[in-house]
């Protein structure tokens, strides 16, 4: 079976990775395969590498509270790259009233601090496409 | 004696992996090797204190981490802690500033002001700072890769104002082999950052010999999942590096070491804490005296903030942050440190409020005022307990610096992420504790509320025009300026820099003609390159 693959990216120009780091590893245990960016990446950077690397998930770690203006600049290149289909996360520093612009920027799993790392798994295991699973794609 | 009446005790094991016993007696003491390293404070090895009446004399320095913005301000929320009694500035910039970026840079959209004050040029210094007397309040600057610039903007400005070099004191963090483990503010590979770390000690001790250009971060070590006995080991084989970088250009460590300051972490077990700052104080001392041969006294002695303690506040029930704050400031105090600061309670969140920030400012203030804490010195010492664990700690912190010097020293490790992947692996497995339960914490996984009730914190607004404010007087400083001087002093930074020569004076000539941030880090990375972070799991 082909093992779910996730790229985790560092979005702009934060430097705290002590949580993406933790969730890669939780991601990892969970047997799921895991593209960690390392830091500062720009959203084109992102982009790239999601289709290059045919991801299934796309997830992103924010802590120093830019995350809205990189997802929007991302939602574009997302989508101009045909990856709608791709299941979209984002974990970190995340104020409850930043949750709803997120979630219409596209991505559907929102982990803030506090999040369990079970909770993350669940969700990708839960959301990304079927076909994923089944080893078809 | 009935088996009943000795029921089996669960071995208890603190972070640093240090057996704690129920009960501790002389004989524990002498076990762990005796009182022989105790003294007494302001004496040799400086277990109880780098100075003899401690508190008593002052107490230590209230430097709460603040910025944000423009630096007009920066410069308001200085104003209205110095008014209601900080003692010390900390200096926050934001991420471009940090990194080497202006603020018309394309990376830095979006981030400008965000999370510390935007500084561009040797104007934005002169804003945040006008009004405020340095030679009343000592002022910390937190930065890394960007260290040696702001440095050199931090002297410029107060030679402009007026002050004796000679005489100036104030710190800047300036370490950035821990920025390569946590915190992640590089810009330059190992080798020529260690380089620029050598050239801030150099010039500072000839220029600036009161001021103290490095601050060694055990802080963000520990939050990367560091235990506290390896935040401290990596710290000193850290600053043990930097000593020899210096004393590589022919500087004696008598003419720097008295300048070397330490920053460490303050969240967890009480007594583990302060012990390892009084192992640490004695065993920096030996180190300095024994390894080094320092002669000067200040040479010897363990200078730090201890403070924060970020790791150890959640998001749950974000109120207890204030009250588990005020026990990492008694921490603090019960420590020796000569400068606190606390994160506040809503760190979790955003960045403190002035409301959060005049929180922590009381707790401190509180243990000075009304607690007993600054009437004499290392009022712990003698205790059973604190001096067996501050024994084991010593040679935990010693056996760990030896291990590293045997895997091949700590700029190795660094440099091929081995550190990164280990603190790493340690902060994973702490997660998965806390979640099971089985590292407690209370509101997280103990006593939580059931349904998490709206959490009273109040958010530090960011406002995106501060961004369009400041790219605008950046374009002013550099229509204003004079560009041939500029241009100058560029070619200079560039050429020092291919002849590894000391970069700091064309550093100083050019923040002094106005040249920017970014302008200057950009000659340095056209020499020296860009750090590509090493990715091991």
């Amino acid at each position: 079976m082909k093992p779910i693959k996730v790229l985790l990216a560092k979005p702009g120009l934060d430097g705290h990775d002590q949580g993406a780091k933790i969730v890669a590893r939780a991601l990892m245990d969970a047997g799921f395969e895991v593209i960690y960016t390392g830091l500062r990446q720009t959203p084109e950077a992102v982009a790239r590498m999601s289709l290059e690397e045919d991801v299934d998930v796309i997830a992103l770690s924010s802590m120093a509270g830019s995350h809205v203006h990189f997802c929007k600049k991302l939602k574009p290149l997302l989508e101009a790259g045909g990856l709608t289909d791709k299941l979209w996360l984002i974990g970190g520093c995340l104020p409850r009233e930043d949750h709803a612009a997120l979630r219409e920027l596209g991505f559907k799993g929102i982990f803030p601090t506090g999040s369990k790392l079970d909770a993350i798994v669940d969700y990708i295991r839960k959301n990304v496409g079927d076909s994923v699973k089944d080893g078809v794609s | 004696m009935n088996e009943r009446a000795k029921p089996e005790l669960k071995p208890v094991v603190n972070e640093s992996g240090i057996e704690v016993n129920p009960l501790y007696t002389e004989d524990d003491v002498e076990k762990s090797g005796g009182h022989g390293m105790v003294g007494l404070p302001g004496e040799y090895p400086f277990t109880r204190g780098i100075h003899r009446l401690m508190y008593r004399k002052q107490p230590w320095t209230m430097r709460q981490y603040a910025g944000f913005g423009n630096p007009a301000e920066t410069n308001q929320r200085f104003k209205y802690l110095i008014a209601n009694g900080q003692t010390g500035l900390n200096v926050a910039f934001d991420l471009p500033t940090q990194i080497g970026l202006d603020s018309d840079d394309p990376l830095a959209e979006g981030e400008i002001g965000r999370v510390g004050m935007s500084v561009d040029t040797l104007h934005d210094f002169e804003v945040a700072f006008d009004g405020i007397d340095l030679n009343k309040i000592t002022v910390s600057l937190t930065v890394n890769g960007a260290a040696a610039i702001l440095i050199a903007m931090y002297l410029a400005m107060a030679e402009k104002r007026g002050y004796d070099l000679k005489q100036l004191r104030g710190t800047a963090q300036n370490d950035i082999l821990k920025e390569f483990i946590g915190r992640g503010t590089w810009v330059y590979p190992v080798g020529p950052s260690i380089k620029l770390v050598g050239d801030t000690i150099e010039y500072c001790a000839e220029h600036a010999p009161r001021y103290s250009p490095v601050s060694v971060c055990g802080y963000h070590i520990r939050e990367s999942g560091a235990t506290p006995a390896q935040e401290m080991a990596y710290a000193f084989s850290i600053a043990k590096a930097y000593a020899d970088e210096a004393i590589g250009r022919g500087l004696s460590i008598d003419e720097f070491a008295g300048r070397l300051s330490y920053n460490f972490n303050i969240f967890g077990n009480i007594f583990e804490q302060v012990c390892k700052f009084r192992a640490g104080r004695s065993l920096w001392a030996k180190i300095m005296k024994e390894e080094y041969g320092a002669e000067k006294p200040g040479s010897m002695w363990l200078r730090m903030i201890a403070g924060g303690g970020g790791g150890g506040l959640t998001f749950e029930q974000p109120e207890l942050n204030i009250v588990r704050g005020a026990y990492y400031a008694l921490i603090s105090a019960l420590s020796g440190a000569q400068t606190m600061a606390l994160c506040s309670y809503d760190e979790a969140y955003t960045i403190p409020t002035e409301y959060s920030a005049r929180i922590s400012l009381r707790t401190m203030q509180i243990l000075i005022e009304e607690m007993g804490l600054t009437e004499t010195a290392d009022p712990l010492a003698g205790s059973y307990y604190v001096e067996t664990m501050t024994n084991q700690m010593r040679d935990k912190i010693a056996q760990i610096m030896a291990e590293t010097d045997a895997e091949g020293g700590i700029v190795k490790l660094i440099s091929e992420g081995v550190i990164q992947a280990r603190v790493s692996a340690q902060a994973y497995r702490m997660q998965r504790d806390i979640e099971s339960g089985l590292f407690p914490k209370v509101g997280v996984n103990r006593y939580r509320n059931e349904r998490e009730e709206d959490h009273p914190v109040e958010f530090h607004a960011y406002k995106e025009d501060d961004a369009r404010v400041q790219v605008e007087r950046l374009k002013k400083v550099r229509a204003e300026r004079d560009q041939a001087k500029v241009d100058r002093a560029l070619m200079r930074v560039r050429s020092d820099a291919e002849a590894g020569a000391n970069l700091m004076p064309a550093i100083v000539e050019a923040v002094t003609a106005y040249a920017s941030v970014g302008e200057i880090t950009n000659e340095m990375v056209k020499v020296y390159g860009r750090y590509k972070e090493p990715i091991r799991f």
